[in-house]
């Protein structure tokens, strides 16, 4: 077992880990934060998408013992004092789920498209959430929500 | 899926990082960004001992421009490397080739040295590094020596890279004004070469004046199609004079044969991809 400092939405955690433990692992098993989920476990769908200082990552494909020192946001740092993130906002205005196991992953790679461009074309929304698979092949009210936050496109609040 | 048991170590220098490989010997295995290794060890198609981090290594990051060469550190991500009005301008190749890896979240981990030292065949950046003519630095317990790239690339997964080294950097001669396309084949959903073609060109009142021609997926190693950029000096930058000197692309390759195409689908690709990447360099 080998110690890890890691913060995690806005709490510092102090934990012993295996070196084997994937950090979706332990943030789903150590953490309980089970708003990130594993999908595909082969690192191609995104569902375990979380921010690792600030960038988007598949947790799945990274070492908790690698996020040691780091500062981590999932799925459930997003809303504050009680309200959505505009992200999952638009997310639920635009119904931009179906059965809904790709949203948190599809909502952090949104933020992270957001962070890097702030106004991206359709195409560039979609080539930004191409590591991210809808299995409902919903990705049209997906890139609906996010040209809403980016106040572009159709998407955008009349 | 999780990996078998195994020690870790996170070197924090590269003196420490070439200790800890000394002392573990064959049973280590170095992880960079780990996009390509924690998948492997997640399906147990290996299972280290130690696996020696480098990730808090800080002078392995970074690049730099050092006159004639651009030098890239092996830890540099493929989002560092995007981020790089140097890389732009100096080796546009290998941006147009960095910009097709897998998706947005795998380029902000994956680094350029990891990648070439797994040495994928169907891995992106060994074609543009070779078409490039990159020197790899390497560096062992007897110091560093510099290999060309014509020398670095082995076989299937096998690099000039020996137990108990490190690939630290990579140096790019530049080419300057030289224009660059990066044509892949891929399914959709994978963004795993089929077969890809890197091609850079310095146009020069018209006509191709210097080549460079990269394969990705055509053998077991990347490799280059120097027929192709021989045949391709002085001819005018128009598609029937391209088409003839691309012809000649898939010679002397060796390319697989899989479910995603046979060996005579991926020489055909090839010729046709040359192609459009020559004429998308010179900005035909």
């Amino acid at each position: 077992m080998t110690r890890i400092n890691v913060r995690v939405d806005g709490v510092t955690y102090t934990d012993e880990v295996e070196p084997r433990t994937l950090l979706v692992h332990y943030l789903r098993e150590q953490l309980g934060k089970t708003g990130t989920v594993v999908g595909c476990d082969t690192s191609n769908c995104g569902a375990c998408t979380v921010h690792l200082d600030g960038r988007s990552v598949k947790s799945c494909n990274v070492l908790a013992l690698q996020a040691d020192g780091h500062e981590v946001t999932t799925i459930e740092g997003l809303a504050t004092d009680g309200r959505l993130h505009p992200m999952q906002q638009a997310f639920h205005e635009c119904h931009a789920l179906q059965c809904g196991y790709c949203t948190p992953g599809m909502i952090m790679q949104a933020i992270d498209v957001l962070n890097e461009n702030p106004k991206p074309s359709e195409q560039e929304i979609r080539e930004g959430l191409e590591g991210n698979l809808c299995r409902c092949t919903g990705y049209h009210n997906i890139v609906k929500a996010v040209q809403q936050v980016a106040g572009t496109g159709e998407g955008e609040r009349a | 899926m999780i990996p078998v048991q195994f020690d870790y170590a996170a070197p924090t220098t590269l003196q420490e990082a070439l200790g800890v490989l000394a002392e573990a010997g064959e049973d280590a295995k170095v992880i960079a960004g780990g996009q390509s290794l924690l998948p492997i060890l997640r399906m147990r198609l290996n299972a280290p001992e130690k696996v020696v981090d480098l990730g808090r290594i800080e002078e392995l990051r970074g690049i730099t421009d050092e006159g004639s060469h651009l030098v890239i550190g092996a830890m540099t991500t493929y989002a560092d490397v995007l981020a790089s009005s140097a890389v732009r301008d100096h080796a546009a190749l290998l941006v147009e080739a960095v910009k097709t890896v897998a998706d947005p979240q795998i380029r902000h981990r994956g680094t350029v040295g990891g990648a070439l030292v797994h040495a994928d065949p169907a891995g992106d950046v060994g074609a543009p590094a070779l078409a490039l003519g990159a020197e790899f630095v390497i560096t062992g317990p007897g110091g560093e020596r510099t290999v060309p790239a014509d020398e670095f690339f082995r076989d299937l997964f096998e690099t000039a890279v020996g137990e108990g080294e490190l690939l630290t950097r990579i140096r790019v001669p530049k080419h300057t004004g030289w224009g660059a396309h990066y044509e892949k084949f891929v399914r959709v959903a994978h963004q795993w070469s089929i077969v890809a073609v890197g091609a850079t060109v310095r146009v020069d009142g018209g006509s191709i004046a210097e080549a460079r021609v990269g394969l990705t997926n055509m053998g077991s190693t990347p490799l280059r199609a120097t027929a192709v950029e021989q045949a391709l000096v002085g001819r005018p930058a128009t598609e029937e004079a391209v088409r003839e000197a691309c012809a000649a692309a898939a010679e002397g390759t060796d390319p697989p044969s899989d479910l995603n195409g046979s060996a005579d689908y991926r020489r055909h690709l090839a010729t046709v991809l040359t192609r459009r990447a020559v004429l998308a360099a010179a900005g035909a």
